[in-house]
């Protein structure tokens, strides 16, 4: 099962959720791996700290231009709709930043004088954080896209009975890529305005995905109740609440995770991760019988 | 006129709070939205909004059913995996392909290879932006649509508008509410920029993405200044920061406490320094008063 965490603001506890629900699946004999789909700024690490035992690059395609063969017809520019290539007197000129690698350019060169080449804009990490199997993506710092460095971390995940993606914060690009193809989407949040706001776009973008999702209210006794309000009103299913703990918070400054150092918290997180497998598991029936 | 953004890498610092805080502080300034995926600042500002303009950021592929003949050119061609061959019946083929409007990146390879001219490529309304009033002044804004793309389009399109409409009413501040992360949407809110804000928090989190984003201000040649929220919830973590920062030229623009009014002010529709006198609003002010200087210098030499 692959149970993608995400919000539509930031700062609501996805990276403390993920890394401790991949914990304490990985304490009842299952194998489990993190995924770090927050490719811009990922942190899981900092809390499963793990050994890790591979790197590689993430290269995405562009174009390589020979001069040579150039005969100035300008069709690569008129195709390219990111204004990455350009064709001027007898000079071509490619912004690779600006690339998304469509291959429009090289295919249409009626003399071949471009070809498919590729750069690299970020790094996969794999390794290990005790039994937990972990994968992260860097994304240069300098580079705009992020989506390839995401898609690269899913197609290198390890086999699981249980993948945990941490999916990075907002609605656009980065996080479709990260939710994309996920049996479940869980969506933190925390009761405030700003916090239901973004809640609310989060849930825009899971039903137009067609995702079944259920949410976590992290920090749930600040705020106020309107939050609960609209997950009653639109039958959301509250998977659980936890509370403002400073105990918790001063441990994530620390770089620890709640499940060693309050064992209390254990329970929680394995009754959170009991309620979204079954959540996850009565929505997958009600597809099928829909079908 | 000056260009402040404020920017965190990593997401719930407290950017927006602190610029919805700075809107009050400063009597002359354009505010400028720029977390259009997720955006909060009219949440407490409650604009009036006196424009509404859609936003077209780029162009999206649609399959002409009828004129289909289903040869699986554009799947081929695809490099998004968008197109499918699970399309409707149209009068040359039982089952024609369709295109995955959320998985188009608008290329438009394949209406440019189409061997029957079945494919349609043209603009998308990826959004919409408005142009408000505020207690806090003028205000642009954006709403980026259910799983659009093109957020730095947007983004830039957003600090524009807010430049023009400091031009126009005789206001020398634009304040630009950036979005987390390092990708496009904060490249599109910081490239050309005065000055940028660093907001962070005294966790491992906060230090490390610190880091990054300092390293993009750096790569795009934006004098940089550092804030650290909520520092007494690990006073040695936000002396480590400071230090850091310090370290790389990075100005410290001052501490802000950690304070339960940030919440409640945000209930009530206030920023907190329309809320409380002491506390965190004091911090607040201070930073504003740092900031406000250094803006004034930038750009200066």
């Amino acid at each position: 099962m692959r149970i993608a965490v995400a919000s539509g603001k930031g700062g609501t506890g996805k990276t403390t959720i993920a890394t401790n629900l991949a914990y304490v699946a990985s304490q009842d004999g299952r194998t489990v791996a993190y995924l770090d789909c927050d490719v811009e700024e990922p942190n899981g690490a900092l809390f499963l700290r793990p050994q890790v035992t591979e790197k590689r690059p993430v290269n995405v395609s562009v174009p390589e231009v020979d001069l040579g063969k150039c005969n100035g017809c300008g069709q690569c520019g008129k195709i390219c709709q990111y204004s990455a290539i350009v064709a001027l007197n007898n000079d071509v000129l490619v912004f690779p930043e600006l690339c998304h690698g469509c291959g429009g350019c090289w295919l249409v060169c009626p003399v071949g004088a471009l070809t498919e080449s590729y750069r690299q804009t970020g790094e996969l990490e794999r390794g290990r954080a005790g039994k937990v199997l972990f994968v992260q993506g860097v994304l240069q710092v300098g580079e705009a896209m992020s989506p390839p460095v995401i898609r690269a971390v899913k197609d290198t995940a390890p086999q699981a009975d249980l993948l945990i993606i941490d999916a990075p914060p907002g609605t656009s690009c980065p996080v479709i890529e990260s939710v994309r193809g996920a049996n479940f989407v869980l969506l933190v949040t925390e009761p405030t305005p700003f916090g239901l706001n973004d809640l609310k776009l989060a849930v825009d973008m899971v039903r137009a995905l067609q995702i079944p999702f259920g949410v976590v209210i992290n920090r749930a006794d600040v705020g106020d109740g309107r939050t609960r309000r609209y997950c009653q009103l639109e039958r959301i299913n509250v998977l659980a609440e936890i509370p403002d703990d400073r105990r918790v918070a001063e441990a994530y400054s620390r770089g620890e995770m709640a499940c060693q150092v309050l064992p209390s918290y254990r329970d929680l997180f394995a009754d959170l991760l009991a309620n979204i497998e079954s959540a996850a598991t009565t929505a997958g029936d009600g597809e099928r019988a829909s079908r | 006129m000056k260009e402040l953004v404020v920017i965190s890498g990593k997401g719930g610092t407290g950017k927006t709070s602190l610029v919805a805080c700075f809107a009050i502080l400063s009597k002359n300034a354009v505010l400028a939205d720029c977390d259009v995926d997720a955006a909060d600042l009219h949440l407490v500002l409650q604009p009036e909004t006196i424009r509404r303009e859609d936003f077209s950021g780029g162009k999206r592929a649609r399959i002409l059913v009828d004129r289909c003949t289903a040869c699986g050119k554009c799947e081929s061609l695809c490099r998004f995996g968008a197109v499918f061959s699970d399309g409707p019946a149209g009068e040359k083929a039982e089952k024609t392909f369709r295109i995955d409007p959320i998985l188009c990146e608008g290329c438009g390879v394949c209406a440019w290879f189409c061997p029957e001219k079945a494919i349609e490529f043209g603009p998308a309304v990826n959004g919409e932006w408005f142009v408000s009033e505020t207690r806090g002044g003028p205000m642009v804004h954006a709403r980026l649509g259910v799983a659009e793309e093109n957020s730095g389009k947007l983004v830039t399109t957003v600090r524009k508008e807010a430049c023009r409409l400091a031009e126009e009413r005789g206001l020398d501040k634009v304040l630009v509410d950036g979005s987390p992360g390092i990708g496009c949407p904060v490249i599109a809110s910081i490239a050309g920029a005065d000055l940028v804000l660093i907001v962070t928090e005294p966790t491992v989190s906060g230090r490390h993405d610190l880091g990054r984003v300092a390293d993009l201000a750096q790569h795009f040649g934006i004098p940089a200044m550092v804030c650290v929220n909520k520092w007494d919830l690990n006073p040695q973590v936000a002396g480590e920061i400071e230090a850091l920062a310090r370290t790389r030229s990075i100005e410290v623009a001052g501490r802000v406490c950690y304070d339960r009014a940030v919440t409640e002010a945000q209930v009530r529709r206030q920023t907190a320094v329309e809320y409380e006198a002491d506390g965190c609003a004091e911090d607040i002010r201070h930073v504003w008063e740092r900031v406000d200087n250094r803006l004034g210098r930038a750009g200066a030499g």
